[in-house]
């Protein structure tokens, strides 16, 4: 009976060490396209506008609401030690170090990232991608390189605009709503954030990029080769499932491991 | 005697446990429509797929021009690959794309230059000639099935191929388009000169065009003639086919339940 549930656990094991080690092998072979002219400008472009102009809304709207949260939390915890002022640096710090880069990371992951896996599901199976090899075009290519490039652009600014307007949530409710002084706020905004923490925010953001990207776009490939008697259009859902949920404890995870580097 | 221009010898595939083809030897000649018919499920279109690539046998040996295409350089210069053209089932016609778009493909993603003028010539003279001029920004949903079966042949004879593969290509029609579809494969077949390899179960359509059919049963090539042959063949699981006997309807293609 145990050397049952641990066999179970070994193979699980092993899924995971080669479905990760195909992910990478899938992501190298989409990069090294990226370099393979004509560069896909275009798709590159609508990519972008996809992934980072329509996912704007949510972003600025998680953020926000990120940010007045953490301006409650953080008043009320630190007005317990008399260090209420101290809230514009542990609002700043928290939002760029950690929660801007991985909270914009899921939010881009429920919005584009489902909807990437969904769309390749979909080519897949109603045999589009066989198509393309038709034509002798490269489907990895077609795909999936513009999506890295556009997806390596849109995480770092998108983290960008969460912590900024974070900020300023956690200025609404620390300085208008609960009466901190608001140069005080904005002096320790200023003065607590180093520039190892906004690089460091952004070389999370640029991760998650390629993790998520390679992660939903790979999801979306094999959709016809999901298992579990997934084919067609439950192919499809699975694959969209998939890849959210694998993403999103892939972020977590490689979050904690940079994090553990850099600080 | 001519050498067939594609050949399979003995070439076996199995899915899982499943063995599809069960040793096929079958000749195409150039120049030729071959037909090769069958009932649902026996290895038609996996058949079709080992021709251009995205099925590869088990065994046995697939020759083109007499050269095996197991010695095909796996990077680039798939030389005969690129004179062929694939026509699918569904046709395959890619949902995001306008119809100008969907011809254009695949010119525009092998070529340096996109935005030639020589592809947009090219694609306007095809979608002219298979008359479908005003349609060109209207998305493949916003099309009939006809239409749509129309945009895959301008997508497939864009460019120029030497062979084109047609995956049923009358599947879901009415028996007013499925004669036309078959009239403008032998129309465009005559007019460019191309191969056609044929996969059908649309009998007898499909015999007023092929000057070459090939019957597949259980995975093996039961059949190979000309229309006049087939219609005298004493084979009775041919002869059930193409009359549509109840007695070639067998549990294996999932109409009826194993005996015993």
């Amino acid at each position: 009976m145990v050397v049952k549930y641990i066999e179970k656990l070994g193979g699980l094991v092993l899924y995971a060490i080669g479905s990760l080690g195909r992910i990478t092998l899938f992501f190298i072979s989409g990069l090294t396209q990226v370099f393979i002219r004509p560069i896909q400008f275009d798709k590159i472009l609508d990519h972008t506008w996809f992934i980072g102009t329509k996912s704007l809304f949510v972003i600025v709207l998680t953020g926000l609401f990120t940010g007045m949260v953490l301006g409650l939390q953080g008043f009320y915890t630190l007005v317990t030690f008399g260090s209420e002022a101290a809230l514009g640096s542990a609002v700043a710090l928290t939002l760029i170090r950690e929660l801007g880069p991985v909270l914009a990371a899921i939010m881009i992951t429920a919005r584009a990232g489902s909807a990437m896996a969904a769309e390749i599901g979909v080519m897949r199976i109603s045999e589009q991608i066989d198509a393309l090899k038709t034509m002798q075009i490269n489907p990895i290519r077609f795909v999936f390189s513009p999506r890295i490039v556009a997806a390596m652009i849109s995480f770092p600014l998108l983290t960008a605009i969460f912590d900024v307007v974070g900020i300023f949530g956690g200025y609404l409710t620390g300085s208008l709503l609960l009466g901190i002084n608001r140069s005080i706020y904005m002096d320790k905004v200023i003065t607590s954030v180093q520039m190892i923490d906004i690089v460091g925010g952004f070389l999370k953001s640029f991760v998650f990029a390629i993790v998520v990207t390679s992660v939903c776009c790979y999801r979306g490939y094999y959709a016809h080769l999901a298992g579990d008697g997934g084919f067609g259009a439950k192919g499809v859902s699975m694959a969209t499932t998939n890849s959210v949920v694998q993403s999103c404890i892939y972020i977590l995870i490689v979050d904690y491991i940079i994090t553990y580097f850099l600080v | 005697m001519i050498s067939p221009l594609i050949q399979f010898k003995d070439i076996t595939k199995s899915f899982n446990d499943v063995q599809v083809l069960k040793g096929i030897n079958l000749s195409i000649h150039k120049g030729e429509i071959t037909a090769v018919i069958g009932m649902s499920g026996t290895g038609k279109s996996v058949l079709l797929k080992h021709i251009i690539g995205l099925v590869h046998q088990d065994s046995g040996k697939l020759l083109i021009n007499g050269k095996s295409m197991d010695s095909r350089p796996k990077k680039g210069g798939h030389l005969f690959s690129s004179q062929l053209s694939y026509m699918f089932q569904e046709n395959a016609l890619f949902d995001f794309l306008n119809v100008y778009d969907n011809i254009a493909l695949p010119l525009t993603e092998t070529s340096k230059n996109p935005n030639s003028i020589v592809i947009k010539q090219k694609v306007k003279t095809r979608m002219q000639e298979l008359g479908l001029g005003p349609i060109d920004h209207k998305f493949p949903s916003q099309l009939s099935g006809g239409m749509r079966k129309r945009v895959a042949l301008a997508r497939a004879l864009v460019t120029d191929p030497k062979v084109v593969l047609f995956d049923e290509p009358t599947t879901g029609l009415d028996p007013v388009r499925k004669k036309k579809v078959h009239k403008m494969i032998l129309e465009y077949q005559q007019q460019f000169g191309f191969t056609a390899v044929i996969v059908s179960h649309d009998i007898p359509g499909i015999f007023d065009i092929a000057q070459h059919i090939a019957m597949l049963d259980e995975g093996r090539i039961i059949f190979e003639g000309t229309k006049d042959e087939i219609l005298d063949s004493h084979n009775k699981t041919v002869n059930a086919f193409i009359r549509g006997e109840e007695r070639c309807v067998s549990y294996e293609i999932g109409l009826e339940q194993p005996k015993g």
